[in-house]
């Protein structure tokens, strides 16, 4: 295919029917990110590298004799492999047994069974995707949003060129990216959409802990509007609704508030990141208490980062200048 | 007939991967090798939830009212068998996030690539790198 648009625009598809898929595979968490980011985030910035770049690609000229030769073996190769591996959906494949079953009784019973035995080893949210992502393994989440800022300071370092951040982003107002506001069906479906796709955003972020979502999803949605107000009512109007600066300070702070929700835990004599330390005599029943307040917390420091970086991302794509 | 009921889903996923590892090896434009790392990715992840996958089993997530059984373990709902392995969700959530990080760093490098060389094609920025 030489025509990039449209390959462009399949992947999005192709991101979508993965998502499809994998919400049929019990993994709703997963397919709300995957749709998020497939269909809308991904899509989006390589369109915007189309505009920079062209969006036609030259014949090749080399044979592809070869790399089929080369993809056809591996995959002989991969497909022998499978041969050992456990059947689909069978519960006594060995994933299934270690870890998992000891997840799926502790998660809950703290909540359950407050004065009981589980109440040190529990974490006490409904969702069990959400209580080893953001309790079980802490740490690793930490790490992820860590990657992710990296990310977002390495696309500004790549694109920003010399200038310091600020004054890139001070420039980007001055810039008129053409808009799409004209487009009178497009304008008012934006209009009514937005609104339903910040509610469901922040949805996602308040109720991970009861139902499918968190920190990722929530911030991959919320920065989809965003992105879909930029991509209609034009560069200038976003950067009000949303200022550089604000989205600047946002990238750090949703990470110094997961590693600070760390800090607080030691500093209360836990361990970095053990949230069974955040007990709180203030309004019983209503507010969230130790592992669940910790969750809560570190779910927003992911949200807040995630969001904050792609619409940086976003702005940084969309602010370049036109080479030609 | 059983291996191939079984195991159909490593083999879709590898198909998938053998496509993107293709575009990858075979096309010169570096915004398609890009699309091809995407959809290698995508498969990955597809594998990790098809192995998350409990026959019968519901996403791991607990009603409010949810009842023990004596082994500690919960009990599903109506109509369900068991849950699912929430791990492979965690994993992959994660890595969606972070791949699409890493993809705009891809493609803000190519952007960059095609404002110093006029050209996103590799072997033209090959022959140009050996003009000078």
């Amino acid at each position: 295919m030489r025509s990039l648009w449209a390959a462009v625009m399949l992947t999005g598809i192709y991101s979508f029917l993965g998502a499809s898929w994998m919400l049929i595979l019990d993994a709703p968490d997963v397919a709300f990110t995957e749709a998020a980011v497939g269909a809308g985030l991904s899509t989006v910035l390589m369109l915007s590298t189309l505009a920079l770049t062209g969006t036609t690609m030259k014949k090749q000229a080399t044979s592809t004799l070869l790399p089929l030769v080369v993809v056809s073996l591996t995959g002989l190769a991969l497909i022998y492999g499978t041969a050992d591996m456990p059947y689909f959906g069978d519960p006594t494949a060995p994933a299934h047994q270690h870890l998992m079953p000891e997840f799926m009784a502790d998660t809950v019973p703290s909540i359950h069974e407050a004065a009981g035995h589980h109440a040190e080893t529990g974490v006490g949210v409904d969702n069990v995707v959400t209580a080893v992502l953001a309790s079980y393994r802490g740490y690793d989440t930490l790490g992820e949003t860590v990657v992710i800022l990296t990310a977002g300071i390495g696309v500004l370092l790549i694109l920003g060129g010399e200038k310091r951040f600020s004054s890139f982003f001070a420039d980007l107002s001055l810039r008129d990216v053409p808009s799409m506001r004209h487009r009178a069906i497009l304008r008012v479906a934006t209009k009514l959409l937005i609104p339903y796709i910040l509610l469901f955003a922040l949805y996602v972020q308040f109720h991970g802990d009861y139902g499918p979502g968190g920190g990722f999803q929530a911030g991959v949605i919320f920065a989809a509007a965003l992105i879909l107000y930029g991509l209609v009512f034009g560069l200038r109007a976003t950067l009000k609704v949303a200022p550089p600066s604000v989205v600047e300070t946002l990238v750090a702070l949703g990470v110094l508030l997961y590693a600070g929700t760390g800090v607080a835990t030691m500093l209360l004599g836990g361990n970095f990141l053990d949230y069974s330390v955040l007990e709180h005599p203030l309004l019983p029943g209503v507010l969230p208490h130790g592992q669940h307040l910790g969750i809560l917390l570190v779910e927003l420091g992911v949200g807040i980062t995630v969001a904050a970086v792609m619409i940086t991302i976003f702005f940084a794509f969309v602010g370049r200048e036109h080479p030609r | 007939m059983n291996t191939v009921l079984g195991l159909y889903n490593y083999w879709i996923v590898i198909f998938l991967m053998m496509t993107g590892f293709y575009v990858v090896i075979a096309q010169g434009n570096l915004v398609k090798k890009v699309i091809g790392l995407n959809i290698f990715q995508i498969s990955v992840f597809l594998l990790y939830i098809t192995i998350g996958k409990v026959r019968g089993g519901t996403a791991p997530i607990l009603p409010e009212d949810v009842t023990y059984s004596p082994d500690g373990l919960p009990i599903p709902p109506q109509g369900f068998d068991g849950w699912s392995n929430p791990l492979p969700s965690v994993l992959i959530l994660t890595a969606i996030v972070v791949g699409v990080a890493t993809t705009a760093v891809a493609l803000a490098l190519i952007v960059r690539i095609g404002e110093a060389y006029g050209t996103i094609e590799e072997d033209e920025i090959l022959a140009l790198d050996l003009e000078e």
